[in-house]
């Protein structure tokens, strides 16, 4: 399915941006003077429902995190907040982390199931039409 | 026991109830429950996860995706509609319209027609590139002119008879391969994917001479670029029933649903009503209609079963 193809492709952008830090602002980091670096909102640019909904699923998942959310600012405006604090001390750009690169893994496994399956209804619609023949 | 069961009533089924839906929010996150393991675990999502196709031809796909949740699966369903490339008609340079619709009409209705060509054989055209290149863009030319048909009748009303290519379709477009296109693409691969779609009507001595460019795009830039004309999923249905219904109720009962998900069967000379094919039904809730049978049943939908139209 393209689609998955495109989640993809989001993700490892966005991962890319994180580690050279380059690319037109795709993500920031904000956080609250005073705490450490365990509560952190993320600042998605150009990013909505599809990314921020699934993203915020995945990081949910994880044990560690004890809160995790996010609004899109104002629907003119495309990006996205997204609020980790995760408990005890351990750095909230850890989880982030781990959930982009499991949403990733989810993504390409639903895409081999699917073109497993497609392959397998056209193999039995050709082998139907043939025992017909 | 029945707590147990309620428990995962609560995790795995959304309830419709006959004033409101119950159950809907996601709530498997770990911590919720004290005696579920709700950490994300990808090997028991793999072994969970499964796809079917029940149906699928050349214009439409019905498939079914179980063991995944809604965020994801609505992402798929956003990435569908409106992040899926495909080249659609972008540019349009008029030569000579004698027509009665207006250029920018017709421009806009040549914008909409979907193109037959692989987007991910062409790049994103560059902003601020007029020109465009051979690997960005599609070239396709609309030539019509419509006069009068010498051999018609004298007192003939019909304009097949009377006027020789009256109506434009979108069979009168023509690639025109750009630079090595011809060499890539065999004859007959690019073209609209209908042939027969209705572009303009003429009367003699009117006619439509243009050029357009297509270029690659996604349905958020414009819906156009949308290759789908609608994805939609909904959750398996299912429905239960609480106490066993005979005799006429049964009958009562196989009304109230969609044709073929309530069976009757004889069963030592007494009518019993058995659930045979709930994917049938389109709840329309016509069972709380019915004062005796709404207690009798249950309607529900699995939570992580969906079962996808497009």
């Amino acid at each position: 399915m393209e689609e998955d193809q495109e989640l993809e492709r989001k993700i490892s952008g966005l991962k890319t941006s994180m580690a050279e830090g380059e690319r037109k602002t795709a993500l920031e980091m904000v956080q609250a003077a005073g705490t450490d670096r365990h509560c952190v909102t993320f600042v998605l640019h150009e990013e909505d429902h599809t990314l921020g909904n699934s993203l915020r699923y995945m990081i949910m998942k994880n044990p560690e995190v004890e809160f995790c959310g996010y609004t899109t600012t104002h629907p003119s405006e495309s990006k996205i907040n997204l609020r980790i604090q995760t408990r005890g001390a351990l750095p909230a750009v850890e989880p982030f982390q781990r959930g982009l690169t499991e949403l990733m893994n989810v993504c390409q496994h639903v895409l081999d199931k699917f073109e497993a399956s497609i392959k397998d209804y056209k193999d039995q619609k050709a082998s139907r039409s043939e025992s017909t023949l | 026991m029945a707590a147990a069961q309620a428990v995962e009533e609560m995790r795995s089924r959304v309830v419709l109830g006959e004033f409101g839906v119950r159950n809907v929010h996601t709530t498997d996150f770990p911590g919720n429950y004290s005696s579920y393991d709700d950490a994300w675990d990808q090997d028991r999502f793999e072994k969970n996860f499964r796809v079917d196709v029940v149906h699928m031809d050349e214009n439409s796909l019905e498939f079914d995706m179980v063991g995944i949740d809604a965020a994801i699966a609505n992402a798929f369903r956003r990435i569908l509609l409106a992040e899926v490339p495909t080249m659609a008609v972008e540019k349009v340079f008029v030569y000579n319209n004698t027509s009665i619709v207006q250029d920018e009409i017709l421009a806009h209705r040549l914008g909409l027609i979907p193109i037959h060509a692989d987007p991910r054989l062409f790049e994103y055209r560059n902003q601020g590139d007029e020109e465009g290149t051979e690997i960005d863009t599609l070239q396709f030319r609309l030539q019509v002119r419509c006069t009068r048909n010498p051999q018609a009748a004298k007192d003939s009303s019909d304009p097949n008879e009377l006027y020789v290519n009256h109506k434009v379709y979108t069979r009168h477009m023509t690639w025109v391969p750009l630079g090595n296109q011809a060499d890539l693409f065999p004859e007959g691969t690019i073209r609209p994917v209908h042939d027969d779609i209705l572009i303009a009507q003429l009367r003699p001595g009117q006619e439509i001479d243009l050029l357009m460019h297509c270029v690659k795009g996604i349905g958020k830039d414009h819906a156009k670029f949308s290759p789908v004309a609608t994805a939609s999923y909904r959750l398996l249905p299912d429905i239960t029933l609480l106490k066993p219904v005979e005799g006429e109720a049964a009958e009562e009962l196989s009304r109230c649903f969609s044709p073929g998900v309530v069976e009757v069967q004889e069963i030592q000379g007494k009518k019993v009503a058995r659930i045979a094919n709930p994917r049938l039904d389109t709840f329309s809730r016509e069972i709380f209609r019915n004062e005796k049978l709404k207690k009798v049943v249950q309607l529900a939908r699995v939570r992580d079963h969906y079962i996808w139209k497009k």
